[in-house]
């Protein structure tokens, strides 16, 4: 019965991409430093947390989605709409403890509607993430299509607030994202709710038949994505202390790249958030280099585009290489 | 006299038809005639239908498009970034900015915005059709992307030109009429003459209705949706020419801004399912009409365009709703359990 | 049988879909420590059955008891809750997770809240230990062969508490080797006292490893036999409606020999992912039955052929000619026509109407640019809707609207409005009423006549007999015979399709 315990195995997708991309950022951070004179420092590094922050957060809520197989486009969106409300109630003197818990809660529930229009109609998660993207964008509009500035002391406290280590620094709200990630990462791992992401996205039929709970999960994805997209947003005003209803347009593929070339597949049930989180630094890196050489910033548009296309391309040969050999088999 | 009502009724565009027309009424109403008013200065047409025509004429080329995609059960949000492309190189071209050996011609310009548009959208085509990626993240990377390529190609600045015949591709009358009219009833009517008198239409009803049974039939269903990526694609970038010449320049940041949305949505109140199959090119283009003239009415009534985004964004959810299967069954068992409850 | 010994007893069980009665009046038994095969062709209502045990689908009418106890499951959950598990052959486990997670998943060991994968891995281990599996559990699932991933699913059903454990197809895609291992799993739980349903078309394996065996046809209940005492080919008679004793000295096919052409299409040693080495002639004007039971390889070697399946070796030759046939336009344009088994995913296209669905194929062929006009579809619409008889208000109707039997005679119109030289038939009779099915076997015969190519698949041996002059049958994916005039009988047949020992085949 050997040739039965004979493992056939096509090489764990899982691990080998989380290597490419930290080796892809170690590569970049390398080129970099060679290239460019002050770029190896640790304030360097820790930049890539401190500009970023944000981008962490709404990537790893929508590492969430995708590892459904589902897509959300409304990331964006729901961000600014964050900002641009937040800033709003600030200004009419709300208190920042009310505008931060109503906002999260505002994106806490766009999500969940979104997510059970899709999964109870059956309606297509592009159709209905676009759909809430507008709908956000709009909102925004309809608050004030001026950028509404911050002067909130709370807000304003946390732009400012920070660690030193030596030159570098580390502002507070960088603790957020790797809290966000730190706890994303405990429940993908260690809860049922975690697993039953990973199998829903593994295949959903067999999900059911397994008897785990797909309808709840399908939402809560969805639920989650739009919280963080809103967390992110608090984090994002702390950074630029105002809220302007055009910003971050076109989040939503930067979101999605960093998981996609964090190791995320697109069809889902394969990603990790810490694979995610690095997908963002090699982002991160990517800007630094183009503002290094000093290049039109739409350059880190274009090339980060690039990249997730070759990510994605790979992503499907491997699929197609895995189907022949299973026809075979 | 009845049937023929009847049949006229069953036709695609006739819901929309009478929902734009009920609109415009509306709109004489609120204005007290002046809706309708037309001037005839120079021996061209003024007025807000007048308009509302030429300010569609966008997107119902884009619609056009659109129509195509959707019917293959795909989807394009790249058209925005695609008309920003197709500006920027027309106005580039125009002002000698890149492949200034041509001279700034005007022709020369629309003729390359428009390939690069073939090309866009034969891109968005391949990665769908041959590397079987999902439209939406597909046409997401070009859609991103894309606005980024434009910006370089205008070097991230706002290129104005000075030419009255590229000013003429938005402004110019034939007629009377203004001439983004003349381009969409062009193209409008080949593609119609293309899909009616070849059999284009059909193998694109039959790939969106059921790929796997039209495969079986002989129907390369790889190389329909590959064409009409690519049409798409050309509908855009001259729908970008049409902006950039409104506005005398082009706008990287803001041309074609969240215009797929309204594309989409043009498609959807024509009637033609977003799931794919049936499509009607006509009706779609009246689906642009009415939102044409939403939008100008709104902006008439002096609230920011913006906020239409919202109304709109509802629209395509309910009309989504009213598509699927599963909310009709649930609205229906709804309204059984209802009536049981009120029998007993 | 002894009523308390019974583990579970199905009887009087009515399932209506809205065209077809999926079962009518069936019944079944299962006992403690038995290995049951349920056994039937195509639309004879096993999968039916087992959903209705298995909750996926409620029956109309019946009474299910399980243990004495009646149960009434809505969905796989609760029927997995009273005891009832369920392996597919398609494997219903996630294949991105970790072995042992696929065992524990939805009833995770934890530890403070978290989940405690030690636990998890160290039980797994355990338990595959049990069935002689000693894999690496923490590896994904998918880095295993189809063979472990079918026992992974079956330990973790057993693991769940399965008083009945069913196997739906499980050894499609195993080797002998892995096919034996299961077995021996099998004959493991069977000591154990689970009563097992072993669902298969492989009757080598019914007789190897189940001690009682159900047969169903058409939905309807034929009976419950032990398998020592069941001859091979009587089990074949009775799974395709024949009584051995009928057979004897049955009337020989019809012959046609006079009408047979020059062969029109030869394959030689065509193979594709899904079929490894035909060897076949189609000549003019002979109607060439595929003969075996479902998963031959008999709608493999069609798809083949149209170009459906990619060919991955050997060669045709069309008309004499060596043809690489490269999907199915290319099929269409060399003449080929082919009706494929699943009428409504890969035959009819809902939405577009009765005349479209029938100028389809013609379309294609003819190109796209040279589009048929309004008049000729709605001419040649016309011509087929009278010529086959369909029965349909009028040519504007959704094909969708219409009967099974209605929506196949267009898509057999769809295929005769090319003209083809090569018409293939796979199932084209299934879930049609009688008339239908008669008037669709007299078109087949006529074409012939007229000198057509045709190649008949049918699971119905009756049908086969009426139609084919030639016939290869094929087993386990191999053409193990070529009948023709004389040689053609249900007997001759149905021996070769069992394979068996029993009554050795003429000559």
């Amino acid at each position: 019965m050997s040739t039965l315990e004979k493992t056939r195995r096509r090489g764990g997708i899982k691990n080998v991409s989380l290597f490419i991309t930290v080796i892809l950022f170690v590569g970049l951070f390398a080129a970099g430093s060679v290239r460019y004179d002050r770029f190896l420092s640790l304030s360097t590094f820790l930049n890539l947390f401190n500009d970023n922050a944000y981008l962490i957060i709404v990537s790893v809520g929508i590492t969430f989605v995708l590892l459904t197989g589902g897509i959300d486009i409304s990331v964006a969106s729901t961000l600014a709409f964050t900002c641009v409300f937040s800033a709003f109630l600030l200004r009419l003197g709300v208190p920042a403890f009310v505008v931060i818990p109503l906002v999260l809660l505002i994106g806490l529930g766009v999500g969940a509607l979104m997510g059970f229009l899709i999964h109870s109609y059956d309606l297509q998660p592009f159709i209905v993430t676009l759909a809430g993207q507008f709908f956000m964008r709009g909102l925004c509009a309809v608050i004030s299509t001026e950028s509404i500035p911050i002067s909130d002391g709370f807000y304003k406290s946390m732009a400012l607030g920070k660690v030193a280590f030596g030159k570098a620094k580390l502002y507070y709200y960088v603790f957020i994202a790797l809290a966000v990630v730190a706890l994303a990462y405990y429940v993908l791992k260690y809860t049922k709710f975690g697993r039953g992401v990973y199998a829903v996205g593994g295949g959903e039929q067999s999900a059911v038949l397994m008897g785990l709970p797909v309808a709840r999960t399908k939402i809560s994805v969805y639920a989650i994505s739009g919280f963080c997209a809103a967390l992110a947003g608090v984090v994002f005003s702390f950074y630029t202390l105002a809220g302007y209803s055009l910003q971050n347009m076109g989040l939503e593929l930067d979101a999605i790249s960093s998981a996609v070339i964090g190791g995320t597949l697109l069809t889902g049930g394969v990603g990790t958030v810490i694979g995610t989180m690095f997908g963002v630094l090699i982002q991160g890196v990517i800007q630094t280099i183009v503002t290094y050489q000093n290049l039109n910033t739409w350059w880190t548009k274009v090339t980060i585009a690039a990249l997730l296309c070759v990510f994605i391309v790979i992503q499907r040969i491997i699929a197609i290489r895995a189907e022949k050999l299973k026809n075979k088999g | 006299m009845n049937s023929r009502l009847k049949k006229l009724t069953k036709c695609q565009s006739f819901w929309p038809l009478m929902v734009l027309l009920a609109i415009l009424l509306v709109n004489g109403v609120v204005s007290g005639g002046a809706f309708f008013q037309m001037r005839i200065v120079d021996g061209h047409l003024y007025g807000r239908l007048i308009d509302i025509l030429r300010n569609g004429s966008k997107l119902m080329l884009l619609a056009t498009g659109m129509t195509m995609v959707l019917a293959t059960g795909g989807t394009d949000i790249s058209v925005g970034s695609v008309m920003a492309i197709s500006g920027a190189i027309a106005c580039s071209v125009v002002d000698g900015r890149i492949l200034s050996s041509l001279g700034g011609s005007v022709t020369a310009a629309v003729l390359i915005a428009v390939l690069a548009g073939v090309l866009c959208g034969a891109w968005n085509g391949l990665l769908v059709s041959k590397i079987k990626i999902q439209p939406i993240v597909a046409t997401m990377i070009l859609m991103v992307a894309g606005r980024g390529i434009a910006q370089l190609i205008t070097d991230g600045k706002i290129v104005t030109v000075n030419s009255d015949a590229y000013y003429f591709i938005n402004g110019g009358y034939i007629l009377g009429l203004p001439f983004p009219l003349f381009i969409v009833g062009f193209f409008v009517l080949l593609i119609m003459l293309f899909t009616k008198k070849t059999a284009f239409g059909l193998f694109v009803e039959s790939t969106g209705c059921n790929p796997v049974s039209s495969r079986f039939a002989g129907i390369n269903v790889d190389r329909v949706k590959l064409v009409i990526y690519t049409f798409c694609g050309a509908m855009a970038a001259i729908a970008g020419l049409i902006e950039s010449a409104g506005i005398k320049g082009a706008d990287c940041n803001n041309a074609g801004l969240m215009i797929e949305m309204d594309a989409i949505l043009a498609v959807a109140i024509g009637g033609t399912s977003l799931a794919g199959g049936r499509f009607s090119i006509p009706a779609s283009i009246v689906g642009a009409l009415i939102i044409q003239s939403i939008t100008t009415s709104v902006y008439a009534m002096g609230v920011a365009p913006e906020v239409t985004q919202v109304v709109k964004a509802l629209i395509v959810v309910a009309i989504c709703l009213a598509q699927s299967k599963k909310f009709k069954a649930a609205v229906a068992a709804r309204l059984t359990s209802r009536k049981a409850v009120s029998a007993a | 049988m002894d009523a308390e010994k019974l583990l579970l007893r199905m009887e009087h069980i009515s399932k209506r879909f809205p065209a077809v009665v999926a079962l009518d009046d069936v019944e079944f038994s299962l006992r403690a420590g038995e290995i049951h095969a349920l056994l039937g062709e195509n639309g004879a209502g096993k999968s039916t059955l087992i959903k209705v045990l298995t909750g996926v689908e409620q029956r109309d009418s019946g009474t299910v008891w399980l243990e004495g106890k009646e149960i009434f499951p809505r969905t796989p959950q609760e029927a997995q809750e009273t005891g009832i598990s369920t392996v597919y052959q398609e494997v219903n486990l996630c294949p991105n997770l970790s072995v042992a997670e696929n065992i524990y998943i939805g009833r995770e060991p934890r530890r403070a809240g978290r989940i405690d994968w030690k636990t998890i891995n160290r039980k797994a281990a355990e338990l595959l230990g049990r069935f002689n599996l000693n894999i690496d559990v923490t590896q994904n699932l998918d880095a295993y062969s189809v063979a472990v991933q079918q026992m992974v699913a079956i330990a973790r059903a057993v693991d769940i508490s399965a008083r009945v454990l069913i196997l739906d197809e499980p050894t499609s895609s195993l080797t002998a080797v892995e096919v034996q291992k299961l077995f021996e799993i099998m004959r493991m739980l069977k000591s154990q006292g689970m009563g097992i349903i072993f669902v298969t078309h492989f009757l080598d394996q019914v007789y190897e490893v189940t001690d009682t065996i159900t047969v169903l046809r058409n939905g309807e209940y034929v009976g419950t036999y032990a398998t020592a005492e069941l001859p091979r080919v009587q089990l074949v008679g009775k799974m395709i409606g024949k009584e051995y004793a009928e057979l004897e000295g049955s009337a020989a096919a019809k012959g046609g020999e006079e009408r047979m052409g020059e062969v029109l299409v030869e394959l030689r040693g065509a193979g594709s992912a899904s079929i490894p080495d035909v060897n076949l002639e189609i000549r003019r004007g002979e109607v060439l039955g595929l003969s075996g039971l479902l998963g031959s390889g008999r709608s493999e070697t069609a798809r083949l052929i149209f170009g459906v399946d990619r060919m991955e070796r050997g060669e045709v030759d069309v008309r004499g000619r060596k043809t690489e046939v490269r999907g199915t336009l290319a099929a269409i344009r060399s003449g080929f026509a082919f009706c494929p088994e699943n009428r409504k995913t890969e035959g009819i296209v809902g939405d577009l109407t009765i005349r479209e669905n029938i100028v389809l194929a013609l379309q294609t062929k003819r190109g796209m640019l040279r589009a048929i006009s309004r008049a000729e579809a709605e001419k040649i619409a016309d011509e087929y809707i009278e010529k086959l008889a369909i029965k349909t208000p009028s040519q504007d109707q959704l094909i969708r609207n219409l009967s099974g039997g209605n929506q196949q005679k267009v898509i057999l119109a769809r295929w005769l409005a090319t003209n083809p030289d090569l018409l293939m038939l796979d199932e084209p009779t299934r879930g049609i009423d009688i008339g239908t099915k008669a008037e669709i076997q007299k078109i087949v015969i006529q074409l012939a006549e007229e000198g057509m190519a045709l190649i008949f698949i049918s699971s119905e041996i009756d049908e086969m007999l009426r139609c084919c002059n030639r016939m290869a049958v094929l087993r386990d994916k191999v053409k193990v015979a070529e009948l023709s005039g004389e040689e053609i009988s249900e007997a001759a047949i149905m021996n070769l399709i069992a394979g068996g020992a029993q009554n050795e085949q003429p000559a």
